[in-house]
């Protein structure tokens, strides 16, 4: 069995961020963390390796290449995933469009039997790229998964909705997005950073991938910080705060 | 001028209030570039749904039915929506940004080649296009995008659109053949949260309830929010370890609101419990820690211990209430 699985590095939502000149996008000069639903992804990948054997995991990242490889080395090779794919793109401008369908194109050059993908990206937060990939794939999806249980040649997953808890049965090949509380990320061992620094990488352009028509769908015509709410009183006590929703805000 | 699809969130009984939402933004794009919209309502035995969906000046509401529709799965979901877009030669198709919204959408934009927009919160102009505006960095900064694509999909954050209300006439119930295809996913089973409150997103009042209540979140929590109608919230904390249900988290990946009253319990406000609940009207922070940044936001804050101050407050709002 082999598992592709995403590992995007995104500029930290914690920090403070400056839009850059063109107001197009964030400044270069930003922490970037691994995207949280991607480690929960990796996270999946190993526990799924671990408990089945014979696994085979590689990590998939799309992005600006240097910085992406580094991103794929330490969080995804370094806690043990097998080998590492960076396809090179300017992370300004590709959209999740453009990048599913680079995903769709390694899926065809690798043929996983399951591509696990955080369900967003804290940066963008589209929700997009594992959907629109299990589109263009034409391959079931299981979106937003907390619970994932391989059960002989079916996958179970349980998905956080609306209103409670959905359990889907899957057949392989198919798409399943990380939630939060799929699992705990494990960190990288010393060892496991050492031995990453040797396990392959393979490199591309997105010239190299044959994607026909390669301009994305969406363009970011204009970011702005939206005005933030001003802090308002404290209150001294319970009959306070019942003075004022009740006099002032008329709320009860 | 445009051809607008509203896909209708309901449970085949009756449309979710969320779908007045999205058919809001509907009529706000069409006072931008002209044209009309239908309504779309896909299940199984979703007839009555469609019946209370007439009275919004759609041009034709289609009722789509299939027994596989009963629970609707994205793959299936999505080739129908995608059919009916295309047999109207619908230009856009919105849907809230619902799981089901999030979880098929991009499908449908695949089918229609298509761009896609998630959890739109505006429409604004961008140099002579029209740009749709959404929440990025958790809502630290808004991004105002354009779709270069002859067709449009998009989702719709119901808390930046008005449940608007009936304007009259009678649109035209319309059948649609569905035919969701074959897929290799099926559907097991629902474990819904039981809940006799309002639905989160749609209440006026929602009390929220951090990871300090522990195992009294419930205790603590409840009498206020049935005090008020309310529904409860809680914080991705206070999930995780398992003192709330899933589907009660509030902020950037769990579920947004703006309500009239939102009250924070035990609460710190990271960034992305903020993400969730920073545009409700009015905000009441409840924390014994004075230097939590979910002061930074609250109208109100009162620094004390929830475990009697929630009490307290309870009987007191009934006291000047009697």
């Amino acid at each position: 069995m082999k598992i592709l699985v995403s590992a995007k590095r995104v500029s930290d939502p914690n920090a403070k961020l400056a839009i850059s000149g063109d107001g197009k996008w964030v400044e270069g000069d930003v922490e970037y963390v691994m995207n949280y639903f991607c480690e929960n992804a990796i996270e999946c990948a190993l526990a799924l390796a671990e408990e089945h054997g014979d696994v085979e995991t590689v990590a998939l990242g799309v992005g600006e290449s240097d910085e992406t490889g580094r991103f794929v080395r330490q969080g995804a090779l370094a806690r043990g995933i097998d080998r590492g794919i960076v396809v090179s793109a300017d992370e300004a401008i590709i959209d999740s469009d453009l990048i599913a369908r680079v995903y769709q194109k390694i899926v065809e050059k690798e043929s996983p039997d399951l591509v696990l993908i955080g369900k967003q990206s804290v940066d963008g937060d589209s929700n997009q790229v594992g959907q629109l990939l299990a589109e263009y794939l034409d391959w079931p999806q299981a979106t937003f998964a907390s619970k994932v249980e391989i059960k002989g040649d079916q996958i179970e997953v349980t998905r956080e909705v609306d209103g409670g808890l959905e359990v889907v049965a899957l057949s392989m090949p198919c798409v399943i997005t990380a939630d939060l509380r799929l699992n705990e990320p494990r960190f990288a061992s010393l060892a496991g950073i050492m031995k990453a620094k040797k396990k392959p990488l393979d490199e591309y352009e997105l010239d190299d991938l044959d994607l026909g028509d390669a301009a994305p769908k969406v363009r970011i015509a204009k970011m702005t910080t939206p005005s933030g709410r001003k802090a308002g009183v404290l209150v001294k006590d319970v009959d306070d705060l019942v003075a004022k929703l009740r006099g002032e805000a008329r709320v009860i | 001028m445009s051809k607008i699809l509203v896909i209708a969130d309901h449970d085949n009984v009756a449309a979710k209030k969320i779908t007045l939402n999205t058919i809001d933004f509907a009529k706000q794009l069409i006072a931008k570039k002209g044209g009309s919209f239908d309504i779309a309502v896909i299940g199984n035995g979703c007839g009555s749904a469609a019946a209370g969906l007439t009275g919004y000046g759609a041009g034709a509401v289609h009722v789509v039915e299939h027994a596989d529709l009963a629970h609707p799965l994205a793959q299936g979901f999505a080739k129908v929506v995608a059919d009916l877009a295309k047999s109207i030669g619908a230009d856009v198709v919105a849907m809230s940004a619902s799981s089901l919204g999030k979880d098929a959408m991009p499908r449908v934009a695949v089918r229609l080649q298509a761009g896609m927009a998630s959890d739109v919160i505006g429409i604004v102009d961008a140099g002579g296009a029209v740009a749709f505006r959404r929440p990025m960095w958790a809502g630290n900064l808004v991004g105002d995008v354009v779709i270069d694509t002859a067709v449009q999909v998009v989702t719709v954050r119901s808390s930046a659109f008005d449940a608007i209300a009936a304007s009259g006439g009678a649109s035209p119930v319309q059948s649609f053949a569905a035919d969701p295809g074959a897929s290799r996913a099926k559907f097991v089973r629902f474990e819904g949260t039981q809940s006799s409150r309002p639905d989160l997103t749609e209440a006026a009042v929602v009390v929220a309830g951090g990871r300090g209540l522990k195992d009294r979140f419930g205790p603590i929590t409840e009498p206020l929010a049935d005090l008020l109608g309310g529904a409860i919230g809680a914080s991705r904390a206070a999930v995780d370890d398992g003192f709330a249900p899933n589907d009660y988290q509030i902020g950037q990946t769990g579920k947004v609101v703006a309500p009239q009253l939102y009250f924070a319990i035990a609460i710190s406000g990271a960034v992305q419990h903020l993400a969730g609940m920073k545009n409700s009207k009015t905000i009441v922070a409840i924390n014994k820690n004075a230097d939590e940044p979910i002061f930074k936001v609250a109208d109100y804050g009162l620094v004390a211990d929830a475990f009697t101050a929630v009490p307290e407050l309870v009987s007191k709002i009934k006291a000047v209430r009697s």
